[in-house]
């Protein structure tokens, strides 16, 4: 299968202090990190695209990595979500060729994350913004990490490339107060409570 | 709490073709986006439950709408997701308030079935802002043909004042999805997961 091609990486960091109300006592802190690649399969339709998941793999890894230590360790994540854009040469298919290795670099990075990665894709121009979900790493209904981080990049992606994006967050919303399952609650059996 | 609903905007959307390659049958996606009037903008509310039970509300009414437009009979209906962009007087947290407590029971009754969670995305932002809600198999999140996102976009909203809530349901995955995992034919539907 055809390498992986990088033509840049981004990493943003968001320290959040507050949202109008109290200040919390730790800023909750999101980092995205975003890769440029090239799309091997841009141009054509291609039936056998799936063993490009492998490749994509240690590049899920590395992600993964410059995100655990942008917020200074794994011990320090809560939530985390992954998306693609695909640029206008590729289509939805290989967007979603990022679920795996995605997810797989995530989890080898966090150890024992038990919860679905949420995910989101699409395919756009260059600019194109991605409302990527989030949700915490153990149990999926834990309300208080249900968030959301928009990103993208103003020069990506071309016909022929796709953004992957991995996010991982330290903790609940700045001022989470709608209740349901608390992190504090996990029962850590299913991935979702 | 009725919410004071300014406009609704329903999408549909038909693949028949990606890559020159047919879609056969096309697949289909709906979105019912309603613009409302937020209660708690420009101020600090520490009690969010008004939003809550627009949220209770509205959970029905868009899932309604967005079914209607996709035009099948809700057992036709394979996947599912929310979001909500609060306009700049408002916080992150009133659409927590509308989209997690209380919108999704509606949502599954009005379907019939929904054992899986309804993946949701949320923001802030001005007029005309880009949401993107996700998609995931109703019944079972791990179903990775139907691991999707739509986007949704209103030109004149959402106002400072104004919050957009989204309820998008499709009859169909990924056109020609062919990257594995598994497969609908494959829910066991016991825990919403597989």
């Amino acid at each position: 299968m055809p390498e992986v091609k990088i033509r840049k990486k981004v990493i943003t960091v968001e320290e959040i202090f507050h949202e109008g109300g109290p200040p919390a006592a730790k800023p909750l802190r999101r980092a995205a990190a975003l890769v440029v690649i090239h799309n091997p399969f841009a141009g054509g339709y291609v039936q056998d695209i799936a063993p490009f998941m492998d490749d994509l793999k240690p590049l899920g890894l590395q992600m993964a990595r410059e995100l655990v230590a942008a917020l200074g360790g794994p011990g320090n994540v809560e939530a985390y979500g992954k998306g693609a854009i695909v640029g206008a040469g590729g289509e939805l298919e290989h967007g979603a060729l990022w679920h795996a290795p995605g997810g797989y670099g995530m989890r080898e990075v966090l150890g024992d994350a038990k919860a679905i990665v949420a995910s989101t894709k699409k395919i756009g121009g260059p600019g194109t913004r991605l409302d990527v979900p989030i949700t915490h790493i153990n149990a999926s209904y834990v309300r208080s990490h249900f968030d959301a981080m928009e990103v993208g990049l103003a020069d990506a992606p071309r016909a022929d490339e796709i953004v992957l994006a991995l996010i991982m967050t330290t903790g609940a919303r700045i001022h989470a107060r709608v209740g349901g399952l608390k992190a504090a609650e996990i029962k850590g059996e299913d991935g979702l409570r | 709490m009725t919410a004071n609903i300014r406009k609704i905007v329903t999408f549909l959307e038909e693949t028949r073709s990606e890559m020159g390659r047919t879609v056969e049958p096309p697949t289909r996606r709906a979105a019912a986006v309603a613009v409302i009037e937020n209660p708690c903008a420009g101020k600090y509310v520490d009690d969010l439950s008004e939003l809550m039970a627009i949220g209770e509300e509205l959970g029905g009414l868009l899932t309604e709408r967005a079914v209607s437009a996709l035009g099948v009979s809700t057992a036709l209906v394979e996947s599912y997701g929310k979001a909500a962009a609060v306009g700049e007087n408002g916080e992150l947290e009133h659409a927590a308030a509308i989209l997690h407590p209380k919108l999704g029971a509606p949502v599954r009754k009005f379907l019939g079935t929904g054992l899986a969670l309804i993946p949701s995305s949320k923001k802030r932002g001005g007029l005309g802002v880009v949401l993107d809600i996700p998609l995931g198999h109703k019944d079972a999140a791990f179903v990775r043909s139907h691991f999707d996102g739509m986007e949704v976009r209103i030109s004149d909203a959402p106002r400072a004042n104004e919050i957009m809530v989204a309820i998008a349901v499709t009859d169909s995955g990924r056109p020609n999805p062919r990257v594995g995992g598994l497969t609908k034919d494959q829910i066991k539907g016991e825990d919403g997961l597989r």
